[in-house]
């Protein structure tokens, strides 16, 4: 980030937690009226009712600084392999998500591939690619996961942490691989027809003509579609861990907090999930930005 | 002489939306070995698909071509030619030494004979010292000699041109023609060259082809009595603009059907 850019970042940052912290007044105020009401509380000033919705229990809308606190007190305070650590929780969910990501791409690349040099598969993959990412994802994953579960710890012999991981990171796939195969289809066929004849000219083989210019021209399209996959295989792994059968996870804590109308604890495990989403995405950028200097790129 | 490239009754026709588009239509042509040809003609005269169909990147519908005395096809799983387009058509990702190498790689020159080659094209085209640089880091000019390394790299007899210096400003290009006949006089190589200017077609060649378009044929074959050694100012004399002039007309001639 340029210094130029710190002051306005701040300054939104700013308006934000400001609008925040009014609306934790709005939301929180009626059910703080009604405790007043009940305990005959009639002596109290407008700044005490202030205070009081920001630091409520189980509010409305928690405000930033409660959410702050239950972020440090999961973090910093108890140790990450304990399962009340909320690193433990990101960590659970982060594994899942690497895995469903790197096979999600891996199949995406696969496909796109498979289009681009089959015109059979052009004319009949693509329509059930398209069709597969209508399916509503939150109809699918209970499936994946109560299915997945019982036949990776049934038939196949795994761990119930390793049939967790896995199911999940199946439907983290199932979300990043459709961009990536979308984008690689545009990349793979960016080359120009002069240089395609060029290689032509040069009596190259499909499998030259392919690691030679075809998938060099089509990288820049992979990290667009791959910013795009990353932060699908995340939400993909979330959905994964709300079903019955998740025991952790960010998802598990989604859910968890809501059973028991833990807001603080909602909002930190949302927290959590968008400071991974934005690493996930900031580190595929920086490979984006590597990449890219090692191909001779122009500097922006 | 023998003949790299011969064409008897050859013609070529585009199957379009809006019916048959005559491209070439019975056209006969012997190049001999070491010549310089220029092509010239409006566009649509089937210049570029000539040279085209020399290449195999296009096939004729009637009459025979060869190549050395093969198919096309053949002559081009031989290697037989190298081309430059109209645009440099440089890699981006590659590093100009690596441009040159592409070719290299591809036809499996060993390492330490891609490293002999890209030195060699690299000194005859004048750009020793821009090896480790990229594509964009160098001028139009540039790049486009940048290709024409890249066309001799691997060293074929036949050098086939498509108005490779079309995009680019005159005194570049009055800089490039003089670079590219001490290069073609330097190495031997039977050249094909198609352009649109007779200027740069006179100065060039030893035989200039002249083409009319709808249906795409040769008007003129004209052998230029200049002599090998040309340096730029050989333009103001009178015998430059005598074939200058035949050029002109055979052009003119092509075209009087349409006025």
């Amino acid at each position: 980030m340029t210094r130029s850019s710190v002051v306005p970042v701040m300054i939104v940052l700013l308006a934000l937690v400001l609008v925040w912290y009014v609306g934790a007044v709005w939301l929180n105020a009626p059910w703080q009226l009604d405790i007043y009401r009940r305990g005959s509380v009639v002596d109290w000033s407008w700044l005490q009712l202030v205070r009081d919705t920001w630091a409520q229990e189980k509010p409305v809308l928690p405000a930033p600084h409660q959410v702050a606190t239950e972020l440090w007190n999961t973090t910093a305070l108890i140790a990450p392999n304990k399962p009340r650590s909320l690193l433990f929780h990101a960590w659970i969910t982060l594994s899942a998500t690497l895995l469903g990501f790197a096979g999600g791409t891996l199949l995406g690349i696969l496909l796109a591939v498979l289009i681009v040099h089959n015109r059979a598969m052009n004319r009949s993959l693509m329509p059930w690619l398209v069709a597969s990412q209508t399916v509503p994802v939150l109809a699918i994953a209970p499936m994946i996961v109560v299915i997945g579960f019982n036949l990776f710890t049934g038939t196949l012999d795994l761990t119930a942490d390793t049939a967790r991981l896995l199911s999940k990171a199946i439907i983290s796939a199932y979300l990043a691989f459709f961009p990536v195969t979308v984008g690689m289809v545009k990349g793979l066929r960016s080359p120009e027809l002069i240089q395609l004849d060029l290689m032509h000219t040069y009596h190259a083989s499909p499998a030259q003509v392919f690691w030679k210019l075809r998938w060099p021209s089509a990288l820049p399209y992979l990290f667009t579609s791959m910013k795009v996959g990353v932060a699908a295989s995340l939400v993909g792994t979330i959905v994964g861990e709300m079903p019955t059968g998740a025991v952790a996870g960010l998802g598990a804590r989604l859910l968890g907090g809501s059973y028991y109308g833990q807001t603080v604890q909602i909002w930190s495990a949302l927290i959590m999930a968008s400071v991974l989403a934005a690493v996930l995405v900031i580190a595929v950028g920086l490979v984006e930005r590597l990449v890219n200097a090692a191909m001779g790129a122009r500097p922006a | 002489m023998t003949s790299v490239v011969s064409a008897k009754n050859l013609s070529l026709t585009f199957r379009t939306k809006d019916g048959p588009v005559h491209a070439l239509s019975d056209v006969n042509l012997e190049i001999g070995k070491g010549e310089f040809v220029s092509f010239i003609g409006p566009s649509g005269c089937g210049k570029t698909t000539f040279l085209r169909a020399i290449a195999d990147l296009e096939q004729p519908t009637g009459g025979t071509l060869t190549v050395n005395g093969l198919t096309p096809h053949d002559a081009r799983e031989k290697r037989a030619y190298g081309y430059v387009f109209q645009a440099p058509a440089l890699y981006p990702w590659r590093t100009i030494e690596k441009n040159i190498a592409l070719p290299l790689e591809i036809m499996g020159f060993s390492q330490h004979r891609q490293k002999e080659r890209i030195a060699q094209t690299l000194d005859l085209v004048n750009l020793s010292g821009f090896a480790q640089k990229y594509p964009w880091q160098l001028s139009g000019g540039m790049q486009q000699r940048a290709s024409i390394a890249r066309a001799l790299s691997f060293d074929a007899d036949l050098l086939l041109m498509d108005e490779p210096f079309g995009a680019l400003d005159e005194i570049v290009r009055d800089h490039l023609n003089f670079e590219l006949l001490k290069l073609w006089s330097r190495t031997g190589k039977t050249i094909c060259f198609v352009t649109h200017s007779i200027p740069e077609a006179v100065y060039l060649s030893t035989k200039i082809v002249v083409m009319s378009p709808r249906p795409g044929r040769v008007t003129d074959v004209i052998d230029n009595p200049l002599l090998p050694e040309r340096p730029l100012d050989v333009r103001d004399t009178p015998a430059f603009l005598d074939i200058a002039h035949r050029v002109r007309e055979g052009l003119r001639a092509g075209h009087s059907y349409e006025e």
